[in-house]
């Protein structure tokens, strides 16, 4: 049995606020860190664009990588998004007597909302994971020091091509995600549950404005340069990042991290700029 | 003669994950004269990446100046840093081949990347490289479908297509075979009588490598011990030095001795 004087209680809650504290400083530090970092990076990869000799042919692959290469996924995300949208929204609207609004429901939903974020979260999971884990590998395995010795630019080498590729091609992707996502609306609304076509397509013309494809072309051009900055952020700090272990398995839980982190942050910068710009 | 490196008390310390701080090299100084052959000898883990990374500011010192052809490396710009890393060849301790290009890409890239050579007169010098490390007819095969030596030999081709003044070989021979390493080693001697380059190599393969040195440098719990030749550290006074020369240099008998018979 444990006699436990007023004084040492007094030494042992002492301690453990003192460890706390210790946590919470070393918590602070390490992220005060990283954001600055995740920012360097982000100015170098930035930078890197507008270094010579540029790497064309690396661009094309990225942007074949990053767009042609989530064609499919995108299809059939929108195609799917827009045909539940089209469905649900007859459902509701039917109740008022509204479904001539159906299209622009359905059309401003996808250019403001939908189209960008879904977009962004697709190529995140599909080509941004790859590009974490491509980097990541290329640390680990010195390819990056390779290169530094050799004098050559990691920056303008690797990551200012896919900075420039994802910027252009997201919003491309998301142009192609709006309009499938419309016209997949156009067949569950129109075809399967009869409202008018005319409606439909009226309804879409006249509710959406310049300033609405203004915010979702912001909107997506945002999230590119964010998925693409923390995904190849994440994987070229592999070795850094605390708690990710060691070889193999640290660019695994990077991975993991980065797809997690981008659609956080691209959920938290939908709220700002659509707070911002509606 | 100026050395081309030049480490003046050089210190460099890991802070490690449970917060605890290691230090690997401890006021550390030696100099590096061109065209000669130093070897770093010393048990796993005492430094001697470190150290090598340290010459090409892939890592930065605590303490202490280091300077390549006179110029103290962490103090200059980007411009310059590129300039200085061109001097240097090196050889990583896993090859560090791009290995989503072809073998004759990763040879040619230091070339398209850092000249202004046309693509014709890349392929003659790439080729000219690779036939003399026997690596012809390999060209189209990517790193991982090579064996350990021939991803080595990839990377020596590699790191001498810019007409390196220092070659750094990190275990260039840590993981093949006898015959391997022997083979590895007459390259470095006929490349190294070709272009004339200083060579720093990290090896443990003591015998073979002491018969290349002109002087070796022995880190221990970072001190480092320099000796102008292999000879020297038989006769020293220090404890490790004659604990290292007693737990390798019995291998050099043993290996003089295999001969003799
Ligand atoms: N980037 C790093 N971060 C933390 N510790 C490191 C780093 N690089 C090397 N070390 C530590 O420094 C010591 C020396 O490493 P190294 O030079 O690679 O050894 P070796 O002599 O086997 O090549 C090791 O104990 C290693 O843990
Ligand atoms: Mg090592």
């Amino acid at each position: 049995m444990f006699i436990v004087s007023g004084e040492s209680w007094g030494r042992i809650i002492f301690t453990m606020a003192f460890k706390a504290l210790q946590t919470l400083g070393d918590s602070t530090i390490y992220t005060v860190r990283d954001l600055g970092r995740m920012a360097v990076f982000l100015y170098h990869g930035l930078v890197g664009v507008f270094k010579r000799p540029f790497r064309g042919y690396e661009l094309l692959r990225q942007i074949k990588f990053i767009g042609a290469g989530s064609l499919v996924v995108i299809f059939c995300v929108s195609a799917s998004t827009g045909m539940v949208l089209g469905l649900q929204g007859y459902y509701s609207l039917h109740k008022f007597g509204a479904e001539g609004t159906l299209g622009s429901v359905v059309s401003l939903t996808l250019i403001m909302e939908l189209g960008p974020v879904l977009t962004a979260l697709m190529v995140a999971g599909r080509a941004g994971s790859a590009m974490c884990a491509e980097l990541g590998i290329m640390r680990i395995s010195e390819q990056i020091d390779a290169l530094e010795c050799m004098a050559v630019d990691p920056f303008r080498f690797l990551i200012s091509p896919k900075f420039l590729a994802a910027v252009f091609v997201v919003p491309l992707l998301t142009a192609l995600f709006d309009v499938i996502g419309i016209f997949g609306g156009y067949i569950a609304g129109v075809k399967l549950m009869g409202v008018s076509s005319g409606s439909y397509l009226q309804g879409m013309m006249s509710s959406v404005t310049n300033h609405d494809l203004q915010l979702g072309f912001v909107k997506s051009v945002v999230f590119g340069l964010l998925l693409v900055w923390i995904c190849t952020g994440r994987g070229y700090f592999v070795r850094e990042i605390r708690g990710a272990g060691f070889g193999a398995e640290s660019v695994s839980r990077v991975t993991t991290q980065a797809v997690v982190m981008t659609s956080i942050a691209v959920l938290v910068f939908d709220y700002l700029i659509t707070a911002v710009m509606l | 003669m100026n050395p081309i490196v030049e480490f003046k008390n050089v210190s460099k310390a890991f802070v490690g994950r449970n917060g605890g701080v290691q230090k690997v090299l401890d006021s550390v100084s030696f100099t590096i004269a061109p065209g000669c052959t130093t070897v770093i000898a010393g048990g796993s883990g005492q430094g001697k990446s470190v150290t090598l990374k340290l010459m090409l500011r892939l890592l930065q010192p605590d303490e202490g100046v280091i300077t390549v052809d006179g110029q103290d490396i962490n103090s200059i710009g980007s411009k310059k840093l590129a300039d200085v890393r061109t001097k240097f060849g090196v050889l990583f301790q896993g090859a560090a081949l791009f290995d989503s290009m072809p073998v004759y890409d990763n040879v040619a890239l230091p070339l398209r990347e850092r000249t202004k050579m046309t693509e014709q007169e890349i392929r003659a010098q790439v080729s000219e490289t690779l036939e003399k490390l026997e690596l012809l007819g390999h060209e189209e095969k990517f790193p991982a479908q090579l064996s350990g030596g021939m991803q080595k030999r990839v990377g020596l081709a590699r790191a001498l297509q810019l007409k390196p003044e220092i070659m750094l070989f990190d275990e260039p021979t840590t993981g093949l075979d006898p015959v391997m390493t022997d083979e590895i080693y007459r390259l470095f001697a006929r490349t190294q009588k070709n272009i004339g380059y200083a060579s720093v190599i990290v090896s443990h393969d003591i015998p073979k490598v002491f018969n290349l040195a002109d002087q070796v440098i022995v880190l221990d719990g970072g001190k480092i011990d320099v000796f102008a030749n292999p000879e020297e550290i038989q006769w020293s006074e220090k404890k490790h030095i004659q604990e290292f020369v007693r737990t390798t240099m019995g291998e050099i008998y043993q290996s003089c001795n295999t001969e003799g018979r």
